[in-house]
């Protein structure tokens, strides 16, 4: 029984953690928050694309350091925790594993490296009409050109490429990916609920669309418990942090003489944030086992901690506020930006009523 | 990540199921788990006398016993690998527990030498079942708080009170007793702690009715009991400290037991595809199968939980923050999934007649869930755990902490 982090994987989380914690810094959330004109820390981008952060899931021969799922989950509790205003998820997590499953030669050999270097910007555009590919798709590409409204669509304004989730001539569902800087393509934005994250909505007016081949509604329905996955760990480091600084605040926070901290009433609820917090984990640990190897088990390992951690996350970032007492919900605070990041990454894959579903038809007693 | 044992595990896991196989009969797997240490008659109370004397003349009784006193001086995770085997089989309730896996260690640490040599090779091979007199009327989560008082005569105590909540009293033949015998200084320096004889006609048991119907704990009226200073075990209002050794072996214990009892969600979805709900069958309906999914959900988290803990044990470290999650989260989700479980049943649910064996069950499970939530320290004194020990947040005020006893 090994069911936890190696020596080697605690240690890229180190490497990782004093990178970020020096350049993710709340304040640096705040000011994107405030005024963010550049779409995302870019600065945070170049240092992680110089430290190869950006390849860590891409094969080497495409210019990446080939790591696994679990390596890759590492880093991303890392970046949730950190609260980093950067478009890591949609590239890492479903975009470039994708076009390394199901990419040709070309299609590798042009966006992989360019994603590893942090050249290229690349998003997912899964969502339409408040759900998610494969089962919610009204896009359409017939004759190599697309035709539809992709709404929300994270980065979808920062991005160079997006891979889109669109029906072909025969209805089936598949994957494309989308030059957004070319012809026929609209980017609206949109009013994120977490302006360091922003969302745009896509409209496609028949430009040209290049299909990466047996990405089938069945593979997207795979990238997406993957990517559910790692956004879990995303979410629980995000949690983590939120229950970090709440337990801070009521060490530090006097009333009637003594820290909150020192009420049963606080201290119950931080001890329900560790522990939704912690089961969430354990799910999370679950699923990147079942990513890593691939495992028959992966759906219902996705769906159980896309669902505890989407749970964890929520109520640590509202009990935050609560905490906080009235500088909790002040704009120059900090529990917001928890809230607000826990709402970007429930809108990133959908919410819990649809992983719900998922998870029972993932059970084999569940199908009826 | 790997799921799998390593080879020494594997190796110990095949040596123990050999064993199991010729000696113990295998149990329908896609049952509930009774996970119970509890004998609930007679006839029970004999057989886990016999399986255990079974087990330590095989030298499976003490796992991770040291081998001077008659272990086999393994591993806690070798002591998890036997009990996820052990339940895979038909065996009797592990009524020995409190002997072999809190009396026994705790004894191994306070004990005198010749305790250590009458008692430990015996509670191993069975010869009696030991039972925990700490928790009284007026001590349960402040176990600190108990008022059975002992007072000495030479070398003779006589001790009197009351205690609550022993499980087994009524079947035990030993019990170890904290008793309070220095009331003049605060409360957690003095209490002594004693062997005694459960036998002894100074000791009664009456089994309570819980509100499941079953009868594990007791009350014990101890009136005027004689007890050599021989029994005492560690320093005369040096209790405390012996009652911590106890507990920290119980929550061990806990934590490397069967990871998730009760009801399996797998049994909520058959349930919900055999009865109807608003004109069709329950597992159709958009809430049933959203319940369905959360329990599963957490289940799962429990389960793989689990796996953290043995992990750490497997490494060979002390389980981590991990560990105190579990005994908080299981009780109320046990509570919720067989709440439902009934609802679905409709109106039938609250009036089981007796050959409806899956209501029956569910509310068993029902009635036992909130017992759960109490029994091995109280859902509010996990969180205080969790919050204070963990989380770094001020303890609780205790205002009768330099009180002495007799002023509370």
């Amino acid at each position: 029984m090994d069911f936890g982090f190696s020596e080697d994987q605690d240690a890229i989380r180190e490497t990782a953690a004093r990178l970020l914690d020096e350049h993710a810094t709340i304040a640096r959330a705040h000011e994107l928050l405030d005024n963010n004109t550049e779409g995302f820390d870019r600065g945070l981008w170049s240092k992680l694309a110089e430290g190869g952060w950006l390849g860590i899931g891409i094969p080497e021969e495409n210019g990446g350091s080939g790591m696994g799922a679990v390596e890759l989950a590492v880093l991303a509790e890392e970046i949730g925790r950190t609260l980093a205003c950067i478009p890591f998820a949609q590239a890492m997590y479903l975009v470039a594993p994708a076009v390394v499953q199901h990419g040709s030669d070309a299609q590798k050999s042009a966006l992989l490296p360019a994603i590893a270097s942090g050249e290229k910007i690349v998003t997912a555009a899964l969502s339409e009409n408040g759900g998610i590919a494969p089962d919610v798709i009204t896009a359409k590409v017939s004759g190599g050109r697309i035709q539809g409204v992709k709404s929300p669509v994270p980065d979808g304004g920062n991005a160079d490429v997006a891979l889109v989730a669109a029906l072909d001539d025969t209805g089936q569902p598949g994957l494309y990916l989308v030059d957004l800087t070319g012809p026929g393509v609209t980017r609206e934005a949109l009013d994120a609920t977490d302006r360091t994250r922003p969302m745009a909505r896509l409209i496609f007016e028949g430009g040209p669309a290049d299909p990466l081949t047996g990405a089938n509604g069945a593979a997207i329905k795979k990238l997406v418990d993957g990517a559910a996955v790692l956004v879990a760990f995303e979410q629980i480091g995000l949690a983590g942090r939120a229950m970090a600084v709440s337990s801070d605040y009521a060490k530090e926070r006097k009333a009637f003489g003594r820290p909150i901290g020192g009420f049963q009433a606080i201290k119950h609820r931080l001890a329900d944030m560790f522990a939704k917090i912690e089961l969430a984990r354990s799910n999370a640990f679950f699923g990147a086992w079942a990513l890593a190897c691939d495992d028959a088990r992966l759906a219902e390992a996705a769906a159980c901690a896309r669902l505890t951690a989407l749970d964890a996350c929520q109520y640590a970032g509202e009990e935050t506020i609560q905490i906080h007492g009235g500088i909790g919900i002040t704009w120059i605070a900090n529990p917001h930006l928890f809230v607000r990041r826990g709402w970007h990454l429930k809108a990133l894959l959908g919410p819990a009523a649809i992983w719900r579903e998922r998870l029972i038809q993932s059970l084999p007693e569940g199908n009826t | 990540m790997d799921f799998n044992d390593t080879p020494e595990e594997a190796a110990f896991r095949s040596k123990v199921r050999a064993w199991l196989n010729e000696n113990a009969t295998l149990r329908d797997g896609s049952k509930t788990t009774q996970d119970t240490f509890m004998a609930h008659n007679p006839e029970q109370v004999v057989q886990a006398g016999k399986w255990q004397k079974r087990k330590a003349e095989a030298g499976w009784a003490g796992i991770t016993w040291p081998k001077e006193y008659g272990g086999m001086g393994g591993t806690p995770m070798q002591q998890v690998v036997w009990n996820q085997e052990e339940g895979r089989y038909r065996v009797p309730p592990f009524a020995h527990l409190v002997g072999v896996a809190l009396v026994g260690p705790t004894l191994m640490v306070h004990g005198t030498e010749k305790q250590k040599a009458d008692i430990l090779p015996g509670l191993l091979a069975g010869d009696g079942i030991w039972c925990q007199l700490f928790s009284e009327p007026a001590a349960g989560s402040d176990l600190a708080g108990v008022r059975t008082r002992a007072k000495r005569d030479g070398d003779t105590w006589e001790i009197t009170g009351q205690k609550v909540w022993t499980s087994g009293a009524h079947y035990s033949q030993h019990g170890l007793l904290l008793a309070r015998t220095n009331p003049d200084v605060p409360k957690h320096k003095g209490m002594t702690m004693f062997i005694v004889d459960m036998t002894d006609p100074a000791i009664e048991s009456r089994p309570i009715t819980q509100i499941s119907g079953a009868e594990s704990f007791n009350e014990v009226f101890i009136d005027g009991l004689k007890v050599s200073d021989a029994n005492r075990v560690g320093a005369v209002d040096g209790g405390w400290r012996v009652a911590l050794t106890t507990l920290m072996n119980e929550r061990l214990t806990l934590s490397v037991g069967r990871a998730v009892g009760g009801a399996k969600t797998e049994e909520l979805i058959d349930l919900a595809k055999r009865v109807q709900l608003n004109g069709r069958p329950a597992i159709e309906d958009g809430e049933v199968r959203a319940r369905i999914a959360d329990f599963t959900a957490r289940q799962r988290g429990l389960e793989f939980t689990s796996y953290r803990i043995m992990t750490s044990l497997s490494r060979g470290q002390e389980p981590g923050v991990e560990g105190s999650i579990g005994k908080l989260l299981l009780g109320r989700l046990r509570q919720e999934m067989s709440g439902f479980a009934l609802e679905l049943m409709g109106s039938s649910a609250g009036i089981a007649d007796s050959t409806d064996t899956e209501s029956l069950r569910w509310r068993n499970e029902y009635m036992t869930a909130p017992g759960n939530r109490v029994s091995g320290g109280a859902d509010e004194i996990q969180r205080n755990i969790i919050a204070e020990r963990i989380l770094g947040m001020p303890v609780d005020i205790r205002v009768d902490k330099d009180v002495p006893f007799r002023d509370l």
